[in-house]
């Protein structure tokens, strides 16, 4: 699988990391260098393998539904790059 | 014996018996690290908490109330958050962040009586085999080659954490292992190092990277420290889902010695081509070596190995995608802002995030995204499957496996960077385990032509870490290494 330039910006764009456009032609030839490496479980037979969804095969376990923590307001603003009147500020996200 | 030279089951036992104090104990290790500044294998140290830990500890052993890590200073790779104190898994989007809580693994240490020097480096988030992808600079390897000037790296991810307990800059220390970043650092400076199985041990509170191969373990000078080590970082823990329900044995206990009759399996699949001959001897002479204590050694398949490490770099990438989303410069850590919202993400995350790290969410990106799901993610979780199935096949004829932990020996910094992949093979054998769930364990064996420290990886069955560390106990004394690094603590050295 080859990437090219569009591509790179494309998933930059999903992925929501700004991507210098000077690099992007160098980064599209690394990204198609490891996905054509990759490109060799083409040669593994998986039909009717089931994919692995959970490594220990563990169940989940169940706990009554209460309150078991909160009241941290402080704690959880701490490290707010921007805060005020215990509310996180934000950049506007509605036009 | 200078305190720096006792291991930790040495210093527990001198603790105890109030040979010394702990707050004697810390100040070396203090000293020591002040010292060893150039290797940079800390990002922060504690020097404070530490001595008033120490004091803390001394009071408990003054009154013959001491608990299982008494006063023992360890060091914290810097992926576990640890309460008001910086916590950065070696980004710049992180720099700064303080943690207004503790990781469960770290919890359970300084509940257990232990010391903490400070928070080792590591690799960014995790991601690397090197430790040269960290914001806060390389890790040097206290091992080099006798006359050649260049710098070695220590391994990564955990390489801070590595070369910290190889040059003697604290008695142990935890690492966390998502591909290898556990074992191949320690096979790199000559240090055990155990990735228990997926569930052992608590990820609440560990920077996660991807949340079904990440696991904590235990770095140490030997396999008793990392028994003793390890008894004190596992258990079920509410706060983590994945976190097994299942019974913890005395693992220290486990270390009989005894490995008569034991079935230790050699994966054919592992003889790969161009792996150094000095790399094959040893692990040759690792099947001598247990043999001659008794263990039966069979040769087994594992066919789908090679398919391992590709399936990795669809799986893990993918989960990180998703587990670093929110790093998203609103809540906490880096925010650089642009003209809107969807500008200010992309120029945190652009500025925020290093080269690896931009690769693999990238490639995680794009291999979750619409279109690529079928072919790659799940593509690559079928093959996770039938990796698990070559080694529960396996194990229905031997106990244990035992492999190389890494396919080369410890290289200059700045080595094998200029492509991705070649630094990906790092973790050709140490993948598979982690992939499967499984526990592993990396043991000191020899030294290279180079006499640079090469180690073996013995694999066990899901929660079977007793069995994995009395072979490796038994691996460790018929190995007999005693090497030191010539870059080594004042004190350090006999």
């Amino acid at each position: 699988m080859s990437l090219d330039e569009a591509d790179v910006a494309r998933i930059a764009r999903l992925a929501r990391i700004e991507i210098d456009p000077a690099k992007r032609s160098a980064l599209a030839a690394e990204l198609s260098n490891i996905m054509g490496w990759i490109e060799q479980l083409n040669e593994v037979d998986t039909d009717g393998v089931p994919p692995m969804t959970s490594v220990g095969e563990a169940k989940l376990a169940m706990r009554s539904d209460e309150v078991t923590d909160g009241d941290k307001v402080e704690d959880i603003l701490k490290n707010a790059p921007e805060q005020q009147d215990g509310h996180f500020v934000v950049p506007k996200v509605v036009e | 014996m200078t305190l720096l030279e006792l291991d930790l089951a040495q210093a527990r036992e001198g603790l105890q018996n109030r040979d010394f104090s702990s707050v004697e104990l810390t100040e070396a290790y203090i000293k020591a690290i002040e010292a060893a500044r150039d290797l940079n294998a800390f990002i922060v140290e504690t020097p404070e908490k530490a001595l008033a830990m120490a004091e803390e500890s001394d009071r408990r052993l003054a009154a013959g109330s001491h608990r299982d890590l008494e006063g023992l200073p360890l060091a914290i790779k810097d992926l576990f958050c640890t309460e008001g104190i910086q916590s950065t898994a070696g980004s710049h989007i992180l720099e700064g962040f303080v943690p207004p809580y503790e990781s469960t693994v770290t919890s359970k240490l300084w509940d257990a009586g232990a010391v903490l020097l400070g928070k080792t480096n590591l690799d960014e988030f995790a991601m690397g085999s090197s430790n040269i992808t960290s914001y806060f600079g390389p890790v040097t390897n206290p091992w080099s080659e006798p006359g050649a000037a260049r710098p070695l790296v220590p391994g990564g991810s955990s390489g801070g954490s590595a070369s910290a307990v190889a040059a003697r800059l604290c008695l142990g220390a935890t690492g966390t292992d998502t591909g290898g970043s556990i074992r191949q650092p320690a096979s790199f400076v000559g240090c055990v190092g155990m990735k228990p199985t997926y569930g052992r041990c608590s990820r609440f509170g560990i920077v996660a990277f991807a949340s079904s191969l990440d696991q904590a373990g235990p770095m140490t000078r030997n396999v008793r420290d990392a028994a003793i080590l390890l008894q004190r970082m596992v258990g079920h823990d509410p706060k983590d889902s994945t976190s097994a329900t299942v019974d913890v044995p005395d693992f220290e206990a486990a270390l009989t010695g005894d490995i008569k009759g034991l079935k230790i399996g050699i994966p054919n699949e592992y003889r790969m081509d161009g792996t150094p001959k000095d790399i094959i001897d040893l692990w040759q002479k690792g099947v001598e070596w247990l043999r001659g204590a008794g263990a039966e050694i069979r040769e087994v398949s594992l066919p789908h190995t090679k398919y391992a490490l590709p399936a990795y770099y669809i799986v893990a990438p993918a989960e990180a995608s998703s587990n670093l989303a929110r790093y998203d410069g609103m809540r906490y850590g880096l925010r650089v802002d642009g003209e809107n919202l969807i500008e200010t993400y992309e120029k945190t995350r652009g500025e925020g995030f290093g080269d690896e790290v931009k690769r693999r969410v990238l490639i995680g990106t794009y291999v979750l995204s619409a279109g690529y799901y079928d072919a790659y993610y799940l593509k690559a979780q079928r093959i996770r499957t039938l990796i698990k199935r070559d080694f529960d096949q396996a194990f229905d004829t031997v106990d244990l496996l035992l492999t190389p932990t890494t396919p080369f020996a410890p290289f200059g910094i700045g080595e094998r960077a200029d492509d991705p992949i070649k630094m990906y093979l790092n973790d050709v054998f140490t993948v598979p385990t982690n992939l499967a769930g499984l526990p592993g364990i990396s043991v000191p064996a020899g030294l290279d032509g180079d006499n640079l420290p090469l180690g073996l990886q013995l694999i066990g069955r899901p929660f079977d870490e007793a069995t994995v560390l009395r072979a490796a106990g038994v691996l460790e004394e018929a190995a007999g290494f005693t090497a030191l690094p010539p870059y080594l603590a004042e004190g350090g050295r006999a």
